[in-house]
């Protein structure tokens, strides 16, 4: 039956090259952790993409219960932590998988740094790359002030002051993020709500795909 | 049945690649040693060494339920900020005096942005063949100079931070008690009067509390206990500030413990 499926499918979208390519291609030993213990530093990536499909599932359900207004914002998360079902299960990994994608990514960016596998011809993923680290580190910045507890309100507060010391567009930086040029506020959290969960998102999974369907390229690099 | 015969299209417009499948996998035979096809052998690898990761991931989870602190009170001017753990080194370059105040372009600004550039041009910056990082002793010295520095400024700005009092600060606070009292009252009148002017100070006239004191309003002491309080103080709170007599002290006891939320 799935093997009808998908000839129907074959034979009208040739998907076969496709999915041959990502099934067959061979993966070198010195990457493969069950013959080398030191290719674990090789799992740091995947461990990574690992943590971002969590943060996307454990978000999406988040969604469910979480408003986004000053009102019930706070009340919504303490609602979600203290009486829906698995709730606390549900925010605790959103919340352990904001720091974990953080220290599984820096591990990676380490790896590929002291291996030297952003050399030639890799420079475009390892851009790509840094990018994702910067979204990575947005993603963080603007879900700290969701829940709209004490510490998120100042922190952020701290972060606008800082991202309103840049020269120039500082203050345009600044009513960007904050909505406003003074106040941070109902306007603030809408807009990092948005930013956290549309913007950032989408720009994640564009830089993804270009860096997954360049490591498909290029292959992973050689031993040292 | 043939796979990857390519599709039959009705009036096909398409030119043949000389019969070569498109996309095929590398040959890493200039590697040679035991290499596995991607699915399902090394994927099965990698799934084991997520599935640990994940129990971990979970125990974490469970062991440490996710913090929430009181609601943002904008008007709390005496919190003391502190961002995620990972942003702790740049809070902490803040503190210092030529990356703060006139010179806090240079630690707000400069520095990050000298640092993530340089991050992100590092394959133009290192040009040379070589990749062990032994032979390439700059950028493997910088970036450990980076590690180093962002370990150290993480550390002071832990090691410096009051943990006890951000616990304090943060703490979810019970609503104050909405009850109704009579305004008339003999206690209240002492209570607002000359006598209880320092009471007033730090519990205000609504009795309902503040960043100094605590509401009075659905207290759980009983009449001989609150005037014990008043009379050699409890906590932050000093004794002896009730101006009046014993007989208003009394009269002022019996109305604060009277002011209990109900069942």
């Amino acid at each position: 039956m799935l093997n009808k499926i998908y000839d129907w499918v074959d034979e009208r979208l040739d998907i076969t090259p496709i999915w041959r390519d990502i099934a067959d291609h061979e993966v070198p030993e010195h990457v493969n952790p069950a013959h080398h213990f030191s290719a674990f530093v090789y799992c740091f990536g995947g461990l990574t993409f690992f943590i971002t499909v969590i943060q996307i599932l454990s978000g999406m359900f988040l969604t469910m219960y979480y408003v986004p207004d000053v009102v019930n914002a706070w009340k919504s998360v303490y609602y979600l932590q203290n009486e829906v079902a698995f709730g606390e299960i549900v925010r605790g990994m959103h919340h352990w998988g904001a720091s974990l994608v953080i220290v599984m990514m820096f591990l990676h960016t380490l790896r590929v740094f002291f291996t030297g596998s952003y050399k030639k011809p890799r420079e475009l993923n390892w851009i790509v790359g840094v990018g994702i680290f910067c979204v990575m580190l947005g993603l963080g910045f603007t879900g700290y002030l969701l829940p709209w507890d004490m510490k998120a309100l100042f922190a952020t507060k701290v972060g606008i002051e800082i991202a309103a010391s840049v020269p120039f567009i500082g203050d345009l930086i600044k009513v960007l993020l904050a909505g406003d040029s003074a106040i941070l506020g109902a306007q603030t959290l809408t807009r990092f709500f948005a930013i956290h969960v549309f913007f950032l998102p989408a720009a994640l999974f564009a830089l993804l795909a270009a860096h997954f369907i360049m490591i498909r390229r290029q292959g992973i690099s050689g031993p040292l | 049945m043939h796979r990857g015969k390519g599709m039959k299209f009705v009036g096909d417009s398409r030119v043949k690649a000389n019969d070569r499948m498109v996309n095929m996998p590398k040959d890493y035979s200039e590697y040679p040693g035991k290499t596995e096809a991607f699915w399902p052998d090394f994927l099965l690898k990698e799934w084991m060494v997520g599935a640990v990761f994940l129990i971990g991931y979970l125990l974490l989870t469970v062991a440490h339920p996710s913090p929430l602190e009181g609601p943002a009170d904008p008007t709390n001017a005496s919190y003391i900020p502190l961002p995620d753990w990972y942003f702790l080194f740049l809070y902490q370059l803040l503190k210092y005096t030529y990356a703060s105040g006139p010179y806090n372009v240079i630690g707000a600004i400069i520095i990050p942005g000298l640092t993530i550039g340089a991050l992100a041009l590092m394959p133009f910056l290192d040009k040379g063949p070589e990749r062990r990082p032994s032979k390439r002793p700059l950028p493997t010295a910088f970036m450990l100079l980076a590690l180093a520095s962002m370990v150290y400024l993480t550390w002071e700005s832990v090691v410096n931070h009051d943990w006890e009092a951000a616990a304090k600060q943060g703490e979810i606070k019970e609503p104050v008690a909405d009850i109704e009292f009579d305004e008339n009252a003999e206690g209240y009148l002492i209570f607002t009067g000359e006598q209880g002017k320092s009471c007033i100070a730090c519990h205000g006239t609504d009795m309902a509390g503040g960043s100094a004191a605590p509401p009075l309003l659905g207290n759980e002491l009983t009449a001989e206990e609150v005037a014990e309080v008043i009379k050699n103080g409890r906590g932050a709170m000093p004794g002896g500030q009730f101006a009046g007599t014993d007989e208003e002290l009394q009269v002022l006891a019996e109305f604060i413990a009277s002011l209990k939320a109900e069942e």
